[in-house]
């Protein structure tokens, strides 16, 4: 009943071996400017999902003149299928702390914010607690690890409910007391972020792999992945399959691979990214898990035979009906519009003249909507119609055939 | 209303406010707190916010209405809310489902006559390996199945 905690995780990076508080001490050690040469030698990809070079945003901010900058890590892990944020805030979080704490010092933050998730409140005390630790061992605090002038503190704010605010603009909405509704970019967050001042916004297991980076090297990180997805990631898999949970495996990993080591029989399909991923058909399983190819935020749902993709579908439409922050109207209007059609198919009401409308709609959806949910929530309707037609169009709508056997 | 009782929760609200900054940036934090300790954010409540704030009251209304954790109705002691993401649901939240609502007599978005439990679905709690989940209140269950669900909803107060 009670959340299940490992301590035996191996992986090749975020997994590997590292001691409380060495990136913060090799990181003092460095200096700024190595950090970054470092972290651009990486070449760390943000690991919620979009991809935005990290050291590209730490140098832009870093360079930025103003007198208060912010790092808010995102916590507001809600992408439906991830929860790798989990298993670091619970049994890593020294890897997120030590890299918020770097990240502090190397752009010139004295404030870090962890915008945690409204559903993870459980986390909270253990994580204030350790968080009082790092003060007592002046990891945190006032002239840190006897650095003259280096302050820094993290405090947590709780998120309620809002998927939307996991979407950086939104979440920094949300952090000044507003409705989580996303901005228009640019300005960037890091111009223009938190209450105005630059501010960098990464991903929980962004900064997890920067504490690496630091300690390893930005070489050491390079060599594991492709060529451009660098490093490792950690999978969340679930569905049918007997291993389900969290695995760090390179970038580059097939589908297929990853389907055989969590033993995954039967597979019909695979919905990479969560709801607003793609969904791979079983003709495209050696396409591999990547920036380049098929990208994800750490999301893997698993489908066997048995199960009905109209309905699968349906759900995800569902809960981008109720996500979408209402803001813009392709969004708001366009996932409704959406899973009306799926209700069609599903009564046997629909015409293929209304269902290629509603394509083009989704296609509309994903250049006109303001921010990444709408423009990215058409991609399982278009993928799963597109590959799964046999199934969902030519037959009763039970996966009984209509004419041909 | 009594007279009382509004000075009581003004007094409260006027500690959050301490206790967290009477800026706007303290908003969700004083309303999170409200929403603990009350379980929703009453008409009163919001004028309160807004006044120690210097905001218009339709502001923090707006605020409250946008997040799914918040409210301006009255619910119960205790909030239940089933993820009913596809993972869980591959996992047998229908089940547990359907038994939860036998039980307590009652349906998702509704509250026991004693008002012990308000039900509600929930999207993906990150649970996903370990399905079906729910959150109580603040705590998180999971490998749910339809009787160790009910007997949880049995024990809370």
């Amino acid at each position: 009943m009670e959340i299940e905690k490992t301590n035996k995780r191996t992986g090749p990076v975020i997994f590997s071996e590292y001691s409380r508080s060495e990136g913060i001490k090799k990181a003092l050690e460095m200096g700024r400017e190595d950090i970054l040469f470092e972290l651009k030698g990486s070449g760390l990809k943000g690991r919620g999902g979009a991809g935005f070079p990290t050291a590209t945003k730490w140098m832009l901010t870093a360079a930025a003149n103003a007198d208060k900058k912010f790092i808010v890590c995102n916590a507001d892990e809600g992408e439906p299928g991830t929860f790798k944020d989990r298993i670091l805030l619970l049994e890593y979080p020294h890897l997120v702390f030590d890299g918020m704490v770097i990240a502090g010092f190397t752009i010139g933050a004295k404030t870090g914010i962890v915008y945690l998730r409204g559903e993870y409140e459980y986390m909270l005390s253990d994580l204030e607690e350790y968080l009082m630790k790092m003060h007592q061992s002046n990891l945190l605090g006032k002239n840190i690890l006897g650095r003259q002038g280096f302050d820094f503190d993290i405090s947590i704010r709780l998120g309620s409910g809002a998927y939307v605010c996991g979407e950086e603009t939104a979440l920094i909405e949300s952090l000044e007391g507003y409705r989580g509704e996303p901005r228009n970019r640019p300005p960037y967050p890091v111009n223009t972020g938190y209450m105005g001042y630059p501010t960098v916004v990464n991903n929980v297991e962004t900064l997890a792999s920067v504490s690496h980076i630091v300690v390893k090297g930005g070489g050491w990180f390079k060599k594991h992945g492709t060529d451009k997805s660098t490093g490792s990631k950690l999978f969340s898999v679930s569905g049918d399959c007997n291993k389900p949970g969290v695995y760090e495996l390179p970038w580059g990993t097939s589908v297929k691979e990853l389907l055989e080591i969590v033993d995954a029989k039967n597979t019909k399909a695979v919905q990479v990214g969560g709801a607003s991923g793609t969904c791979i058909p079983k003709t495209q399983f050696n396409r591999v898990l990547a920036y380049e190819d098929a990208a994800t935020g750490g999301s893997i749902m698993i489908f066997n035979e048995s199960r009905n993709m109209l309905k699968v579908l349906k759900n995800f439409m569902e809960f981008f009906v109720e996500e979408s922050c209402g803001q813009c109207t392709p969004c708001r209007v366009g996932n409704t519009k959406l899973l009306e059609g799926i209700e069609k198919i599903e009564r046997r009401e629909f015409t293929f003249a209304h269902i290629n409308n509603l394509k083009e709609l989704g296609r509309t959806m994903q250049v006109a909507s303001k921010c990444g949910l709408g423009q990215s929530s058409p991609n399982s309707f278009i993928s799963i119609l597109e590959n799964f037609k046999e199934e969902i169009f030519h037959t009763d709508g039970k996966g009984q055939s209509n004419g041909k056997a | 209303m009594l007279v009382l009782e509004k000075n009581a929760l003004s007094d409260e609200i006027e500690s959050f406010v301490n206790q967290y900054g009477n800026d706007r940036a303290s908003l969700l934090q004083i309303l999170q707190a409200i929403q603990r300790k009350h379980k929703y954010v009453s008409d009163f409540a919001q004028q309160e916010v807004a006044r120690l704030l210097n905001i218009h009251p339709v502001e923090v209304y707006s605020v409250i209405t946008f997040y799914s954790f918040l409210c301006t109705q009255p619910k119960g002691r205790n909030i239940v809310r089933l993820c009913r993401t596809i993972s869980c649901d591959m996992a047998g939240k229908d089940a547990v489902e359907d038994a939860v609502k036998r039980e307590l007599g009652i349906s998702f978005g509704e509250t026991t006559k004693d008002k012990r439990i308000t039900l509600e679905y929930t999207n993906c709690l990150g649970m996903c390996d370990q399905g079906p989940a729910m959150l109580v209140n603040e705590k998180v269950y999971t490998h749910l199945d339809p009787e160790t669900a009910v007997n949880i909803l049995n024990e809370i107060k």
